[in-house]
């Protein structure tokens, strides 16, 4: 397990040095440096170029990544142009309502798109599992933009029961959390009905009838158990998706998080925030990736045993 | 038995019984397609028949509700915006838009994905620890936020659009070319030809890419409902496209300050991009069963 966990821990370093990087890239790439966006169309050339020799823009760019590089592993992404603030330092502030959001999504997603599989997978084919499949289909079409736009019109601006936008309180976080759930419940109804589709198949299920188990017992202790591995790998693989869908939801519902922030800082060329921003997401879903990894080989025995061997 | 593409259950149910419900069935099925068929009718087609500038607009007709009379005399079916313009052309022109993206992002990452992923798969090694490396890379960037930056910090334009699309698109047919060249370099075919001295490219493409084709196109259905969406999202947060061009995305966004006053501005481009895209996606499904049946 250690040697293996050592690996993936070096890949991961990898990847988020990859990302730091891609980021970078991008963003030398973009026309006008932060220079000119910061000082605006009416800048005098000498502002400009004073401004950029300030901000380190006139070295070569490989002494320039590599600085870049150098004060990122600190956590150090320079000062936001706009909030006169460390960039990292506006994040990290914006951070907790993000993971409130997203939290409160995934639980909503995992408790009903578990249900809805499992009552989908264990009678595949027939109605039930029909109306359910449309049904996923139809969330997951569906572009989360849009539907918390219904929402607010449904619940807010209709039938005046919560407030259509900002944060604050709990009332404040019901929009947001069922937009950004409606998609990836239908994902994990969609994976969890076809793993226990796949499972009632396997001949343990079948000894567990011709013991005479109740279909219940049979369901709970047999079949939703082992289902649960493959969803967990999966469910694990589109946390990227949940967390590029809380940017949106956080713009449409004025959600003070970092994906609002981000968006923000987009438009208003705020490279430092956008960096920062980029790159704290990027440790969230490569962690989150790790952690899904570990807890799956704690779920699975033949993984374990595996992992143990080699 | 007829073999109509995922429409038969392997093993082959009685005739007699079977064959109403098995038509019903049939019909059914091919409404989706037949939707999508009509999208991509209007949409390419449309704009030559309905007049609609998206500098026009008579403020006389500002938000007016679905069906109303214009005042040069026409109708409004889907309504008017804020500015005056006819909702139901922004809705066609904005077909038009999504439909052009769409096919654009997924021929492009297509190309490269299976480009990259056949080449990964089959020459295994340092070739496919290379594209492995550059997928985790990709991937550690949320969803459509790779998107965002890209079109966000260079200047608008259709182009950007494609690009910051197509960046994180070719990913899954990278992932379905590279698994399926993996397991088709060990069969037998490939194996006597390059015994026979046959070139690898030739290899590749008379004995691999043929068995990749099928499942890939059941993918390039799904991408390109994900390249819609994802197109929605960038210009519904402002985003990529110039301010000029019509697109769904767009008009939603532009609705969301009248949503108390008129709902039809946001709730219909919504239902139409829904309506595509689950139309997209049960065509997608369908291929994906079809294909997995097959092999």
């Amino acid at each position: 397990m250690l040697p293996q966990l050592v690996r993936r821990v070096g890949l991961m370093i990898f990847t988020v040095w990859g990302a730091v990087s891609l980021t970078f890239v991008i963003l030398r790439l973009a026309p006008g440096d932060q220079a000119t966006v910061q000082l605006g169309p009416d800048a005098t050339a000498a502002d400009v170029s004073a401004l950029r020799e300030e901000l380190g823009l006139n070295r070569p760019m490989l002494v320039q990544y590599l600085d870049y590089l150098g004060s990122a592993i600190t956590g150090d992404f320079g000062e936001s142009y706009r909030f006169r603030e460390s960039a990292m330092t506006v994040v990290l502030d914006r951070f907790p309502a993000t993971v409130l959001l997203t939290v409160t999504a995934s639980a909503l997603a995992l408790t009903i798109g578990l249900l809805l599989g499992v009552l989908a997978g264990r009678s595949p084919g027939r109605l039930v599992d029909r109306v359910i499949s449309g049904i996923t289909l139809v969330m997951q079409a569906i572009p989360s933009f849009w539907s918390g736009i219904m929402l607010i019109l449904l619940m807010a601006l209709t039938l005046r029961l919560l407030p259509s936008a900002g944060s604050g309180d709990l009332r404040h976080l019901v929009l947001p959390a069922i937009t950004l759930a409606i998609p990836f419940t239908a994902i994990v109804a969609r994976i969890t009905r076809s793993s226990v589709a796949e499972v009632t198949t396997e001949p343990y299920i079948l000894t567990a009838r011709s013991k005479g188990l109740s279909e219940r017992a049979v369901l709970t202790r047999h079949a939703v158990r082992n289902s649960v591995i493959p969803v967990v790998t999966i469910v694990s693989l589109h946390i990227g998706t949940l967390m590029g869908g809380a940017v949106i939801v956080e713009q449409v519902f004025a959600w003070e998080g970092v994906g609002s922030l981000l968006v923000g800082a987009v438009g208003n060329r705020d490279y430092a925030i956008v960096q920062a921003a980029t790159v704290l997401l990027a440790i969230v879903v490569v962690t989150m990736n790790l952690l899904a990894d570990v807890l799956n080989s704690r779920l699975d025995p033949r993984i374990r045993a595996g992992a143990t061997t080699s | 038995m007829t073999t109509t593409m995922g429409l038969v259950q392997s093993p082959a149910p009685p005739m007699a019984v079977r064959t109403g419900r098995t038509r019903v069935r049939r019909v059914l099925g091919a409404i989706p397609i037949m939707i999508f068929g009509l999208y991509v009718v209007v949409g390419l087609l449309g704009p030559l028949f309905i007049d609609y500038s998206p500098v026009g607009g008579d403020l006389d007709d500002r938000l007016l509700s679905p069906g109303s009379v214009l005042s040069d005399g026409s109708t409004a079916v889907f309504g008017t915006d804020a500015l005056g313009r006819d909702l139901f052309g922004q809705v066609i022109y904005g077909a038009r838009t999504s439909l052009i993206i769409g096919t654009l992002v997924v021929l492009i990452s297509g190309l490269v994905g299976i480009l990259v992923g056949t080449a990964a798969g089959y020459r295994r090694g340092t070739t496919d620890l290379a594209a492995s490396r550059v997928i985790d890379v990709l991937l550690a960037f949320p969803g459509i936020l790779l998107a965002i930056v890209i079109a966000g910090v260079f200047d608008r334009s259709f182009a950007i659009v494609v690009v910051a699309l197509s960046v994180t698109n070719w990913i899954g047919f990278a992932r379905l070319s590279r698994s399926m060249a993996m397991t088709l370099r060990e069969r037998d075919w490939v194996k006597s030809a390059t015994v026979m001295g046959v070139r690898r490219r030739r290899i590749i493409a008379r004995h691999i890419l043929p068995f990749i084709a099928g499942p890939t196109l059941a993918l390039a259905t799904t991408e390109f409902a994900g390249a819609i969406l994802a197109e929605a999202s960038l210009s519904f947060l402002g985003l990529g496209l110039p301010s000029a061009s019509v697109s769904w995305g767009q008009t939603i966004a532009s609705g969301k300050e009248y949503l108390a006053s008129a709902w039809w501005i946001s709730a219909i481009p919504g239902i139409a991009l829904a309506l595509l895209v689950i139309c997209v996606g049960f065509t997608g499904d369908r291929l994906t069963r079809y294909f997995s049946r097959k092999q």
